[in-house]
């Protein structure tokens, strides 16, 4: 019945199974040539943003009045902006606030999510039924809507944006971990930790919450893609990233009010986007298969 | 049956209930001072204290939630701060275009996924299943935003095929109001010209909303399909020398749509949030432009009554889609929940 293999073996930590069970993992994974291909960029997007400041030619602030809305030049690669900023250079210091971003949103969702999952699968009883109809409740809503409301009511700014998208993530983590705890819960090496006379709080950490991670890291990398479209779509109505902070879906929302003539300032920045989330959801899909085969079928 | 309604429909008030808390603890929880806000920048303080108080601003906050629900019970969702009108007639006169873009959007996902999703499964591992599986992981990195903004790009400004934006054109006329969904209005009245002039008027926003779920459902269903094309009681039915089409239609669309019709279901909550970034590309005057010009205004009335209002969209539809399982499995007990 162990959706998770290692959880099966009766020892303490089951270290052993784990370790050639990524190893197995990562070779089902890079057999698929769209996973590989989306590790590839995956990859690539990662080392743009880390070496943001030495790949752009030119500062992604520097306003250069003359040379507005110039066409894609041996200069400017990508064009200029409204303020004759260097469309390609903000396109790399984007790569940094917009993966940076989508990481704070997962970090945040998961530390809350896991939190609460934990508590509520690990005490079940009248903890476990308030946290669970708390975590109902939040799911009631349309993700984006709320997100937006949280947003909006938090002031406009990119770590606002990525603390109200967080603020209304967090309950599928929950629901994963509970669901995760609640099998584990049962399993011999657990039983074993508690009859070793170990405290609740070391089982549900050291024992429970161990054998969570592969579950909540598939979950992370399937959400990659979908953190850097919200926060994108935030910005975008103005509740991300604020002028001239180099971020993509505000570079879209500049280019929009030019994008009849100037069609790259909004074209560049959407390509962007596109290849990452595109990039994040085909690396999260093939995670997804090569760790639980079980559930991705077809 | 009956009894399984009513309970769904009392889980039903007390998420709403729930939603409106939720929103109102947001939205007071603020730093920004809406009543400042209102009376603008040179305004005395006297002038913003009476604007507090005329707004009912300076109640403690459990006093002004408990106005708010007692005037939700009676269907006032307060005064927008930003249109000077009542919250309810804002929703009354923007919600029809809302419900009009996401129900043609809504019949895109479900005329083009169903069947693109049955087609890749029957094709598994074929050319097109690929091309299939190749274009709906696109389908769902696509930012909305950006995918009406490049539609507008190609097929206004580049082919002038279509409107760039709007519900109608200029020498249109808008149709006598019954529904408030032009194309429906137009058919009422019995004018033609009017509701081709609207549909072709739909067409860009309602593609650019729908791509996201269109991916999303296509995928589902080739999942679901091909779950069931290898179940036993499909070899029966090969065995039995049924038609192809026989076989597809009864057995494996009808087990295939359960699955299926969840995903609708949730879909319908990322179609009225995609909503909001669609209406404002495209200038569509519904609730999420709305919502959009409410937000920059800290207009607190008229986001909770967007929220609740599509809120209360997403549970109902998620109510049916509940009641529509019983109908298509009635393997299902409708007495346990979860």
């Amino acid at each position: 019945m162990a959706a998770n293999p290692a959880a099966a073996v009766p020892t303490a930590d089951a270290p052993v199974a784990r370790g050639g069970r990524v190893r197995r993992g990562a070779r089902r994974l890079l057999r698929n040539p769209l996973s590989a291909i989306g590790l590839a960029f995956a990859i690539g997007f990662v080392a743009i943003a880390i070496a943001a400041p030495l790949l752009a030619p030119m500062d992604p602030l520097a306003m250069n009045p003359g040379g507005r809305l110039a066409e894609p030049s041996a200069a400017h690669w990508l064009g200029t902006d409204d303020g004759g900023r260097d469309v390609l250079s903000r396109l790399i210091h984007g790569t940094r606030s917009s993966l940076l971003a989508a990481l704070g949103i997962l970090t945040l969702a998961t530390a809350i999510g896991t939190a609460v999952g934990l508590t509520a699968g690990y005490f079940g009883g009248w903890i476990d039924e308030i946290l669970m109809r708390l975590t109902d409740m939040f799911l009631a809503f349309p993700a984006l809507v709320l997100a937006m409301g949280m947003a909006a009511a938090l002031g406009p700014s990119l770590i606002n944006a990525v603390l109200a998208t967080a603020l209304v993530w967090w309950p599928w983590y929950a629901r994963l971990v509970r669901g995760q705890t609640l099998q584990l819960k049962t399993e011999a090496f657990v039983e074993a930790a508690r009859i070793a006379g170990a405290s609740g709080p070391r089982i549900a950490v050291r024992h429970i919450l161990r054998n969570c991670w592969t579950p909540i890291t598939v979950q992370m990398s399937l959400d990659v893609g979908y953190a850097i479209l919200t926060l994108s779509g935030l910005s975008f109505i103005g509740l991300g990233a604020q002028p001239p902070t180099p971020e993509w879906g505000s570079m879209v929302s500049i280019g929009r009010d030019y994008f009849l003539e100037q069609w790259w300032l909004v074209t560049c920045p959407g390509v962007a986007i596109f290849l990452s989330v595109m990039a994040f959801n085909l690396l999260g899909d093939g995670l997804h298969e090569a760790f639980s085969p079980r559930l991705a079928r077809g | 049956m009956a009894g399984f309604i009513v309970r769904r429909l009392a889980l039903l008030v007390v998420v709403v209930v729930g939603m409106t808390l939720i929103t109102f603890i947001l939205t007071h929880v603020v730093p920004g001072d809406p009543a400042r806000m209102l009376a603008g920048q040179h305004a005395t303080l006297d002038q913003v204290e009476a604007f507090r108080r005329l707004y009912g601003l300076d109640r403690p906050l459990p006093e002004q939630y408990l106005i708010y629900m007692n005037g939700l019970l009676k269907g006032d969702l307060g005064q927008s701060l930003t249109t000077r009108r009542p919250v309810l007639d804002d929703l009354r006169q923007f919600l029809p275009a809302t419900l009009e873009l996401t129900s043609a959007a809504l019949v895109l996902v479900i005329l083009g996924g169903i069947p693109l999703g049955v087609l890749a499964a029957v094709r598994r591992g074929k050319a097109l299943d690929h091309v299939i599986r190749v274009v709906t992981v696109g389908g769902v990195s696509l930012p909305v935003f950006w995918l009406g903004i490049a539609l507008q790009i190609v097929l206004y400004r580049w082919l002038g095929w279509l409107p760039i934006g709007g519900r109608l054109g200029i020498v249109d006329i808008e149709p006598a109001r019954v529904t408030g969904m032009y194309t429906v209005d137009a058919l009422i009245a019995g004018d033609t010209a009017t509701f081709v002039s609207a549909l072709v008027y739909l067409i860009l926003p309602a593609s650019t909303l729908a791509a996201g779920s269109l991916a999303v459902v296509t995928r589902m269903t080739r999942a679901a399909s091909i779950e069931v094309l290898d179940a036993n009681y499909v070899r029966t039915a090969r065995a039995k020398g049924l038609f192809e089409t026989v076989i597809l239609r009864r057995h494996v669309l009808r087990n295939a749509m359960i699955p299926t019709m969840t995903v609708i279901g949730l879909q319908v909550g990322t179609l009225l949030a995609g909503n909001v970034l669609t209406e404002v590309v495209f200038n569509w005057p519904g609730i999420g432009l709305y919502a959009v010009n409410a937000i920059s205004y800290l207009d607190y009335a008229a986001i909770m009554g967007v929220t609740v209002t599509i809120s209360l969209v997403y549970v109902t539809v998620n109510l049916l889609v509940d009641i529509a399982y019983v109908v298509l499995d009635p393997r299902i007990s409708y007495g346990a929940r979860d």
